[in-house]
């Protein structure tokens, strides 16, 4: 049990403090924007931003999050998110699209930390985020563009 | 996968149910069937009366052009390939187009190339390009007939354009011409457009599902499927192939919160539980004994060997030519190499999946379908239904890379044993989630099989191949299936030769035999199947031949291409456009066909200081025939040449005493953006029937980074994954 502020709006959790915050938000408040893949904090399908932060929610406990600001893909509406959906709609970055809401999250939380990042500033926050359609040479090219639109 | 399918469809014969499956105690968790054949369901989409409503596209009064997909978008981008070929010809505007799958109905939506419902082999436009441009005429003609005949116009003085039907200053829309041009009859025959005229085919479409994919993919995968009053199923398995459950102690795991089911299977227990969670808490204390009488108990080690020593054994011989040992005995130079190729795991994102409700009467299920016209059998077969009874709802996948096309169905069987089970003990209808979780999904085996190969090739005075023997020691994917008829002829599986067996370099004289141990690991079609590692030992023993006679590379590959025009042009292209190798950089070639495409990748390496390496960049040259959308051929061979580069950097699974020893992505770690070069693909401008993409880029990259490799290392890696040799 745990009281949130999810997308904006304060929320009950009323499962289990040892329940991952991944299957609170899924199977309770079927928000399945957030993904499933390893459970073990490998593949960063299930990012999450706790307090601003890209957070693995496979590995976020819901007795840890008590009072915190949690934004998953379905409520990240900030310009560098905007900004992030349009260079991948116009770069066509997804295949299956099953790691991209993971991806989103993670690129969204580094242009707001680093506005104009490096290759190695890419490489350095987006490794945690395994795709196995191997889109990551758009991914990285659609931060770059984010990144452009930003400035814009 | 599933091109064995095509040289004959199936005949199709009204067969009974239980022909369908036999279940028995076999390697895949106690499942195997005993023939299939497709069969017949009615089901349709639902379409309101006032629409046009055919088997391949709807147009609703609201404008709305619906295109019906009967084949599984597992990211390939087939829902958008189809969607342009019905658009190009029906001549909507993009902004009214929309996606639905097919039902599962093989009398309708088979592949043309299978002769049941199903996806793989890179077939999806191959074999749609002429059904789905007919579809989308056919509309357009009705659509043009309403309109001259409430206008009183002649039908060619009626024209469309982006979704608008004009004739003099009359004009309207598809949508308001849909309920008139559903009451003209069908016309028999339709004019195609020509190339010329096409106004999206050729061009950069943009995906259909994209956006929604940017915005948390809401209602498109199967394990986002969250029904009313559904419940939550993960199964233990057992922890060796072939094994059964022999006893279950589910007190323990009774007593979790959450919990409201243990349900006892031929192939594992089932735990129910309200959500995901609970039921893996549940699965945790569970205590089951394993019957393991019937199980695999070999590790990889034990295989490996007896697999080498197979290959100082002949084997049963493939059709050959010419006189291969005669030429090797007379040869100036030979070279000689044996290779090893582990298992693999598909390791899609979305684990395996698959919503079930079963009622005693009908059933229906949720999943990424890859074969339907198998899963339904099964499924019907399993809960003693017949086939309409049975409803299947593809929805979209996280990726499949062939997992999710199972010829035994393992995973719909399973969800209809859970139903059936849960509907007995309870006795009530509610839908149930079977979710594998990451390591559920990495041990349930249907790996690439683990292979051997042993090849001896000469050269001849004037630095021309003279005389290849090959053996080939691995697992057939199809022997045992009901796609063998298909794919295995005199005792060799097309699936471990292919790439070798029907090379197009110029080998006059040529033997390959073959040993297919009988192992109980399940195996299974894996991005570009056999080529996975044909390719590597046909394309690092040309590097290696054309360094004995001293020739360039390409060159010596060239002259050996003397009767393929099309493969030679794609190697043509990869060199002139990849330029010099930049400073510090190792380059390697390779180039394949597979699935009726051509693939040339050109790799840049550069060696670490610690002594990994780094793709830095790949050059590609590709001809697919006439490129239906450029940008999604670009794509696939992106993403194409990352999933084999993945497998063979780190990618390995292995077995202890029959169990499998990786579970998660940190024991068989995937390629991440840091591992990911930059590629360049060049298309091959084609007037060729459409051929496959999302398989024909991964083949070449392991030999070209291989090639790569031995430049900068002077090693030759022959046994994957480089891991092994602290390359990676």
């Amino acid at each position: 049990m745990a009281r949130i502020v999810l997308n904006g709006t304060p929320t009950d959790l009323d499962v289990s403090p040892d329940m991952p915050l991944l299957w609170a938000l899924r199977d309770h408040l079927k928000m399945t924007g957030t993904k499933f893949g390893c459970g073990v904090a490998s593949c960063g399908a299930c990012t999450v931003h706790v307090d601003g932060v890209a957070s693995r929610a496979c590995q976020t406990y819901v007795g840890d999050i008590e009072g915190a600001e949690i934004t998953t893909i379905e409520g990240n509406a900030t310009p560098q998110a905007e900004a992030v959906r349009q260079a991948w709609v116009e770069l066509q970055v997804p295949q299956c699209g099953y790691c991209q809401s993971g991806q989103i999250m993670s690129a969204s939380a580094l242009l707001t930390d680093v506005p104009q990042p490096t290759d190695d500033d890419i490489d350095a926050a987006m490794a945690g985020n395994v795709c196995r359609c191997a889109t990551y040479a758009r991914i990285r090219k659609a931060i770059h563009r984010a990144s452009d639109i930003m400035e814009a | 996968m599933l091109h064995y399918l095509n040289p004959q469809a199936p005949t199709p014969v009204a067969p009974t149910r239980r022909s369908f499956l036999k279940l028995a105690a076999g390697a895949a968790g106690g499942i195997v069937i005993g023939s299939v054949l497709p069969m017949r369901n009615v089901a349709q989409a639902s379409v309101s009366a006032d629409a046009l409503a055919q088997p391949f596209l709807h147009i609703a009064p609201d404008n709305t052009v619906t295109i019906i997909v009967k084949h599984l978008d597992k990211g390939q981008g087939a829902a958008t390939g189809l969607a342009t070929l019905v658009a190009d010809e029906l001549d909507a505007d993009l902004g009214q187009l929309a996606v639905e799958y097919a039902p599962s109905n093989p009398d309708v939506y088979k592949n043309l190339l299978f002769g049941v419902q199903g996806t793989g082999g890179s077939t999806a436009i191959a074999n749609s390009f002429d059904q789905y441009r007919q579809a989308g005429a056919t509309a357009r003609a009705m659509v043009v007939n309403a309109a001259a005949e409430s206008w009183g116009v002649a039908p060619e003085t009626v024209s469309v354009a982006k979704g608008v039907v004009k004739a003099g200053d009359k004009k309207a829309t598809l949508g308001e011409l849909a309920e008139a041009a559903a009451a003209q009859p069908v016309p028999e025959t339709v004019t195609l457009k020509t190339p010329d005229q096409w106004v999206y085919v050729g061009k950069e479409m943009p995906r259909v599902e994209l956006p929604a994919k940017t915005e948390g993919s809401v209602g498109l995968f199967g394990i986002d499927h969250q029904p009313e009053g559904g419940l939550v199923a993960v199964m233990l398995r057992a922890p060796r192939f072939g094994a059964t459950v022999a006893s279950v102690d589910d007190s323990a795991a009774r007593a979790v919160d959450g919990v409201v089911e243990v349900l006892a299977l031929p192939a594992g227990v089932a735990v129910v539980a309200s959500d995901t969670w609970s039921a893996m808490q549940g699965r945790d204390v569970l205590d089951v004994t394993w019957d393991d009488s019937n199980a695999e108990t070999r590790g990889t080690e034990e295989l490996a060997a007896e697999y080498a020593a197979l290959l100082n054994q002949p084997g049963t011989a493939a059709p050959g030519r010419g006189d291969a040992a005669g030429k090797l005995g007379a040869a100036t130079k030979i070279v000689e190499a044996d290779y090893s190729f582990p298992f693999l795991n598909h390791a899609q994102m979305e684990p395996l999946n698959i919503t079930a409700l079963f009622d005693g009467e009908t059933a229906e299920f949720w999943f990424g379908s890859q074969i339907q016209t198998i899963d339904h059998g099964v499924a019907a077969a399993v809960l003693g239904l017949e086939f309409p009874q049975v409803r299947i709802n593809t929805t979209w996948a996280g990726g499949s890379f062939g997992r999710r096309a199972t010829a035994d169905a393992h995973l719909v069987a399973e969800a209809a044993m859970t139903a059936k089970a849960w509907l007995e003990k309870t006795g009530t209808a509610q839908p149930i989630k079977l979710v594998f979780t990451r390591e559920d999904d990495m041990a349930s085996g249907y790996f690439r099989p683990m292979h051997m190969h042993r090849v001896r090739a000469g050269l001849d005075e004037n630095g021309m191949i003279s005389g290849w023997e090959h053996r080939v020691v691995g697992q057939g994917i199809l022997m045992g299936t009901p796609f063998e008829s298909f794919g295995v002829h005199d005792g060799v599986d097309h699936s471990s030769v292919e790439g070798v067996h029907d090379t197009t370099y110029d080998l006059p004289d040529f033997a390959l035999d073959v040993h297919h141990p009988h192992v109980g690991v399940p195996v299974l079609w894996w991005r570009s199947v056999g080529h996975t590692h044909t390719a590597y030992v046909m394309e690092t023993m040309m590097d290696e031949l054309a360094e004995a006679a001293g020739q360039d590379p390409v060159e010596f590959r060239l002259a050996h291409l003397k009767n393929d025009v099309r493969l030679a042009g794609v190697l043509k292209l990869a060199a002139e456009k990849a330029g010099p190798a930049p400073d510090g950089r190792h380059r390697g070639i390779a180039v394949h066909k597979s699935f009726n495409s051509y693939a040339a990748e050109i790799a840049d390496v550069r060696l670490r200081d610690d002594g990994t390496i780094k793709v830095e960049h790949v050059t590609c040259a590709v001809d697919c025939g006439v490129p239906i959308n450029p940008d999604n051929i670009r794509a696939q061979v992106e993403g194409g040449l990352g999933y084999g580069l993945s497998a063979i950097l780190r990618e390995e699974i292995t077995l202890t005493e029959g169990e499998v020893d990786q579970l998660n992505y940190p024991d068989y770690p995937p390629l991440r953006i840091t591992d990911m070069p930059t590629v360049d693909v060049h298309i091959t401008a084609s007037t060729e029937a459409p051929t496959g993409i999302g398989e024909p880029g991964t083949p070449p990259i392991g030999p070209a980074v291989a090639n790569a490799v031995y430049r900068a290392t002077g090693q030759r890696i022959r046994d994957l994954p480089f891991s092994r040799h602290g390359l990676a």
